[in-house]
């Protein structure tokens, strides 16, 4: 056998892989700089299949990257960028040491930055890309946006961040394109529909962090100049798909223009602009101002049956979709000062309504609260001293809970100081075998626009009760019935002992018994049949593909099982809180 | 209000001191000095005479004060001096002065501010200039040293070590429209990008205020305290808050973007195909049982006698009677149809094994207990059939006296009662007897005496020569049980492993047959001769194919306990096996003459009738030679026709 000889991992998988470190060396970065740089371009670890092998025989823990994508670092300008800044904290370093407060001054004038315009084109070649990716961004810069201007990043950013995001705001007020919110405990998710596009973020309540020492911020502040890159591009985009003015404008010609007396109380004039802004109240300016804007209509095809089906389920649900948007007009909504201001303007001005505040609460508010034509009264406390007859007073979860069922729900649930009903999240879609709760289907009655009074819920309720009690009695007797089948064979096969034993001690006795009628239920024979024929074929199933089989019975099983567990549990409530309701009766 | 401070530092104190000197001098002569040095005397300083000013003899309090400001109108422009210690009445003028200076004006009302300014250096040249000096040379020249600074200068923007100032805008927060020319030049790069997974959207149980049922009750949050956090089901207990205004911040918040940070930069990603999988596609399409008619499907009969577990069962060739041996020391013959018992024999010891001679033209029966194996002839059948079975037995009678085979086995007549019962013959082995097999002629019958260290495990002998031979010299192991060919000379032996087939004529092993169990507890040979079922211990049933391989065909894993019996239908295309469980499942097995299709096999009914006693189901199952029923023994003292 002639040839050179071959040598291990010089080919195969082990040349497709590059320990970190070696990656870092090639790219002559320092550890956070190489972090930096895999944020920003979006290079991950890979997990190769044979590790041993990758590894050069060595089992020892190691992180590797394909080594495709770490020559693809290579030809990143932004690495240049990072030397060049290492090489300036180097001088100012030596400037300080010097104490030439000139060159210092100057260093600083040239520090280096860098731009990621080129980064976020190349990581999403189409807008599409970038919007589909757009959840991180977004939650990323709305959590940054709630930070304390002091300590754990730059108030540049901060300040970045909160522009964007309430340029989003805008963005999704303008479009009408939030489609469902959920209060967590965690935070408001928004869902809004963008473009086809679902995006979803999740918004911290207004408090102040305790910000948590095992947190890097260094990685948050890298992800964060990424997003925020990101977010300014898809925000100009959208605003220009919609004719709107980028960065922001308000329109001066709106009718319910915010009142100019409060604006002395700011200090600032170029802080109160966006303040104005992300008070939500009023409407952006346009390029082009014509306000009205031609709605999309689905035409018309001569189509066939099926299709046409589905095109009628579209329409169906893209009526829908407008009725929704139109939720809220023609309401005038006055929050009271401890409600989640941000949020509910947000939400009401999304779904077309209108909102005030106390001016004190914050800049922009557009209406006082004697003003008479306002109908919704959002309050959050136990009870109110003054109040107006010709308006609702509700509490905050009416309007999640209107915007979750897409229909305005009866509001005698939310007034003051009434036993909220539960918050359900609009994100569930429960499958078939899954458990629903019961206000769930209460709020699916509402939307197929069936009525329930109190009255009738309570003689279901009874019906119900009476319902449980007849299954219950039912199921008694099924259980009765096989156990009587049981019993007659135990009681015939006694019976032939009986006989046996009399026979073989020679007294025959011959008797005559009138036979019973047996009842065949022909469904149910049937029924059992199949299933014997099932199991008799699962019983010649293959190894491989029993094992397969028993993991998804095992997996739905398991699914039965816990909603089972989830409606016992919401009847023993039930039941419990019937019992407390019966005793107070009493 | 006037307020006037004593100090003599500020400006208009001062003016004052100056002013109410004109008209009386009592001026203090301590000098600018803080008043409190002279608290503990009785006087403030010397005037001018270098007499004792002395302090007011009351102080005024805050009454005496009040009071004053209510009753004296001059109070508004009096004014302590805290040198003197006297109040001061300020003049008009002097109010007047005040008033002017807190105006920021000029003290002297006459004083013209705005005097119009001489301006003596102007733009414009006059005539007669203001010094008479010659200019310099060097106003005239180029400065040499500001050339050389600047060509400095020159040098280091040339060489870019001195960059022009910046202009402010770092260009962040610019924007424009990235994506205006949408090339479609995607890149491999994109093709192979996975995009993060996004996170998992919340459910009920994340609200504020979720329905009760989605809350902990408190086994459930003692469990979730306990739990590792990798194990937790939720990363968090769900609350519930009865309004909106209570909602705390959530503690985790940074914590959770951070991880997701964590995640999107540091977790390898990786394409995972989810089987997305219908179970109901993974049960194999058979063919209907229905079809594959008939076979036994219901209990119909139950013979009950034995008191003791019934070992064996055997049917007669005419399928008119049926045999069994139990362990109440009794062997019974009943009548199929009626399930009746004709007859019993008790035989003086657990009955391991019975079997009838397949011959139908012979009437005998092979009973194995202890040591003995007894060949019975019930006499239950037609008188030719029973004089032929004589006459079998007799033949050797006539001729010369048996060649002892081996010595160890020792063939002799029965006598007496045993005479009487049908008892016609006794072999003696040396060991107990667990199995007899009778060969398809009647003629030939096997013994199996389960021994780890002999040879002498299997005696075959010949009833009408009564001869008997151990054809093995060298022990392969722990027999469990033999069979014959039905057709062909073949014998094969079932050891605790594997299945030995040995040629009888040539005296030699042909096949060695791996079992894939652990321990072979019952073997049957299909009546085609080329297949063979064998049950074990281990719950499993192995279906060779003798032309096929030595590894088994199939393998079923049907029972849920070992097997004890198995069983092929001489005409059905039929076999049962008998397990511990209690069922018997009975099985289509169809054997094709091509030799390129494989049997197909279809279970197509489980019997259950037996009850378990001792933790002991089903021991043996055996077909009926012409019907397709099937007839089970159990542990239970019964045996049941299954048709």
């Amino acid at each position: 056998m002639g040839g050179l000889q071959k040598k291990k991992f010089e080919r195969g998988s082990a040349t497709n892989y590059i320990t970190r470190n070696r990656a870092r060396k090639k790219l002559q970065l320092s550890l956070p700089d190489f972090r930096r740089l895999c944020i920003l371009k979006g290079i991950y670890p890979h997990e190769p299949k044979h590790k041993k092998k990758v590894n050069k025989g060595s089992t020892a823990p190691r992180t590797f990257y394909l080594l495709k994508d770490i020559r693809f670092l290579l030809h990143e300008p932004i690495v240049g960028k990072f030397r060049e800044y290492k090489i300036f904290v180097r001088k100012l370093k030596k400037a300080y040491g010097k104490t030439e407060w000139s060159a210092v001054e100057r260093l600083r004038e040239n520090k280096p930055t860098y731009k990621l315009d080129h980064i976020i084109k190349e990581r999403y070649p189409t807008f599409i890309d970038a919007l589909r990716d757009i959840d991180d961004a977004l939650c990323m810069c709305f959590l940054f946006s709630t930070f304390a201007r002091t300590g754990k990043c730059h108030v540049q950013t901060i300040q970045l961040c909160k522009r964007l995001t309430v340029e989003w705001m805008n963005y999704v007020i303008t479009s009408r394109s939030l489609r469902k919110v959920f209060l967590s405990i965690k935070g408001i998710y928004y869902q809004a529909e963008v473009m086809g596009q679902l995006i979803t973020w999740v918004v911290p309540y207004q408090f102040s962090h305790d910000h948590p020492v095992d947190v890097d911020y260094r990685v948050m502040a890298t992800f964060t100049e990424l997003y925020t890159t990101l977010l300014g591009f898809v925000n100009f985009r959208l605003y220009n798909s919609l004719n709107l003015v980028y960065p922001p404008k308000l329109d001066s010609n709106a009718e319910s223009e915010p009142k100019e007396e409060s604006e002395d109380d700011y200090a600032m004039n170029s802080e109160s602009y966006l303040e104005k802004l992300s008070a939500l109240s009023a409407s952006l300016a346009r390029v082009v101002s014509s306000a009205e804007e031609e709605e999309a209509q689905l035409d018309h095809f001569p189509t066939e049956g099926i299709r046409s089906a589905q095109m009628e389920a579209r329409e169906k649900e893209l009526k829908q979709q407008e009725a929704q948007k139109k939720l809220f007009e023609g309401l005038k909504f006055y929050l009271n000062r401890e409600v989640p201001r941000e949020s509910l303007a947000f939400i009401i001005r999304c779904f077309g309504g209108q909102v005030s505040w106390d001016k004190s609460v914050c800049i922009g508010s557009t209406y006082e609260m004697t003003d008479e034509t306002i109908t919704h009264h959002i309050i959050d406390r136990p009870s109110v001293d003054k109040q107006y007859i010709n308006r609702y007073y509700i509490q905050p979860q009416w309007v999640y809970d209107c915007v979750n069922a897409k229909v305005l729900l009866p509001v005698e649930d939310y007034f003051l100081g009434v036993t909220l009903p539960p918050h359900l999240s609009p994100f569930v879609e429960e499958k078939e075998g899954d458990y629903v709760p019961p206000e769930k289907l209460k709020i699916m009655a509402l939307q197929r626009g069936e009525k329930t009074g109190n009255e009738q819920e309570e003689e279901e309720e009874e019906e119900e009760e009476e319902e449980e009690e007849e299954e219950q009695e039912e199921e008694e007797e099924d259980d009765n019935g096989d156990e009587e089948d049981d019993e007659e064979e135990v009681a015939e096969e006694k019976n032939l002992k009986k006989m046996e034993e009399q026979r073989s001690q020679g007294k025959v006795i011959f008797k005559v018994t009138p036979g019973k009628l047996k009842v065949e239920n022909k469904a149910r024979l049937e029924q059992e049949e199949k299933a014997e024929e099932k199991r008799l074929a699962i019983m010649m199933m293959k190894k491989k593909e029993k094992y397969l089989y028993d993991k998804i019975m095992f997996g739905k099983k398991r699914k039965v099982r816990e909603a089972n567990k989830l409606a016992a549990k919401r009847k023993a409530h039930d039941d419990a809180e019937k019992a407390k309701k019966k005793k107070a009766r009493k | 209000r006037l307020e006037a401070s004593g100090s003599h530092r500020s400006r208009p104190s001062s003016v004052l001191c100056v002013m109410h000197l004109e008209y009386k001098d009592i001026r203090n002569t301590v000098g600018n000095i803080p008043v409190e040095w002279y608290k503990d005397f009785p006087h403030i300083g010397y005037n001018l005479d270098g007499k004792k000013i002395y302090k007011p003899i009351r102080n005024k309090d805050e009454l005496d004060d009040f009071l004053d400001k209510m009753e004296n109108p001059e109070y508004w422009r009096t004014v302590h001096d805290k040198q003197t210690g006297s109040d001061i009445v300020l003049s008009d003028d002097q109010v007047e002065l005040v008033n002017r200076l807190q105006r920021g004006q000029f003290g002297d009302v006459n004083f013209n501010e705005y005097e119009p300014m001489v301006e003596f250096f102007s733009s414009d040249v006059m005539i007669h200039p203001i010094t008479n000096r010659p200019a310099d040379k060097r106003s005239f020249i180029p400065s040499l040293t500001e050339k050389e600074k600047v060509s400095k200068l020159v040098h280091a923007i040339k060489m870019g070590w001195l960059k022009p100032r910046r202009v402010e805008d770092d260009g962040r927060g610019r924007y424009y429209d990235l994506w205006a020319s949408e090339d479609s030049s995607i890149l491999a790069r994109h093709r192979m990008h996975l995009p993060a997974p996004k996170i998992p959207l919340p459910g009920h149980h994340e609200s504020y205020n979720p329905p009760p049922e989605y809350l902990f009750t408190d086994e459930e949050r003692a469990l979730w305290e306990q739990q590792d956090p990798g194990d937790r089901k939720l990363p968090f207990v769900p609350r519930k808050y009865s309004s909106l205004r209570q909602v705390p911040a959530f503690s985790h918040f940074i914590h959770e973007r951070f991880e997701r940070c964590l995640d999107l930069y540091l977790c390898p990603r990786q394409r995972k195909m989810r089987v997305n999988v219908n179970p109901e596609d993974l049960i194999p399409q058979l063919p209907k049982p229905k079809d594959l008619q008939p076979f036994p499907t219901t209990q119909s009969l139950v013979y009950r006698g034995h008191s003791g577990l019934v070992r064996s069962i055997s049917v007669s060739p005419s399928g008119q009677w049926l045999a069994s041996g139990s362990d109440d020391g009794s062997v019974r013959f009943w009548e199929v149809c009626s399930s009746r018992c004709m007859k019993m024999v008790q035989v003086g010891g657990a009955v391991k094994s019975v079997a009838w001679n397949p011959n139908p033209s012979v009437c005998l029966l092979a009973v194995a207990l202890d040591s003995v194996v007894l060949i019975l002839s019930p006499s239950l059948a037609d008188k030719q059939v029973i004089l032929s079975s004589e006459r079998l037995l007799s033949a050797q009678q006539e001729g010369e006296e048996p060649a002892e085979g081996n010595g160890s086995v020792v063939w002799s007549e029965a006598e007496g009662e045993e005479l009487n019962q049908g008892v016609r013959l006794k072999i003696q082995h040396p060991k107990a007897v667990h199995q007899v097999v009778w060969h398809a002629k009647g003629d030939y019958l096997a013994s199996v005496m389960p021994d780890n260290t002999s040879h002498l495990q299997v005696y075959i002998h010949q009833l009408s020569r009564r001869r008997s031979q151990n054809p093995f010299s060298r022990n392969k192991g722990l027999v469990q049980c033999v069979s014959f060919h039905p057709i062909r000379p073949y014998f094969f032996v079932a050891t605790q492993r594997s299945i030995r087939i040995y040629n009888l004529v040539k005296q030699e092993m042909t096949k060695k047959l791996q079992a894939n169990s652990k321990w072979i507890s019952s073997m049957a040979v299909h009546p085609g001769g080329d297949h063979v079922i064998c049950g074990s211990y281990d719950c499993k049933l192995s279906w060779f194919d003798l032309d096929l391989s030595t590894k088994p065909y199939k393998m079923l894993r049907h029972h849920k306990k070992a097997v004890r019996g198995v069983a092929y239908h001489r005409l059905y295309p039929l076999f049962a096996s008998a397990s511990d469980d209690g069922s018997v499942i009975v099985c289509h097995g169809t054997v094709y003459n091509d030799l390129l299709q494989n049997p197909l096999i279809v279970p197509v009914k489980v019997l259950r009738g037996h009850v378990m006693t001792h933790d002991l189901g089903v021991l043996d199952v055996t077909f009926h030679p012409t019907q397709p029923w099937v007839f089970s023994s159990g542990a239970d003292a019964t045996i049941r026709l299954f048709t």
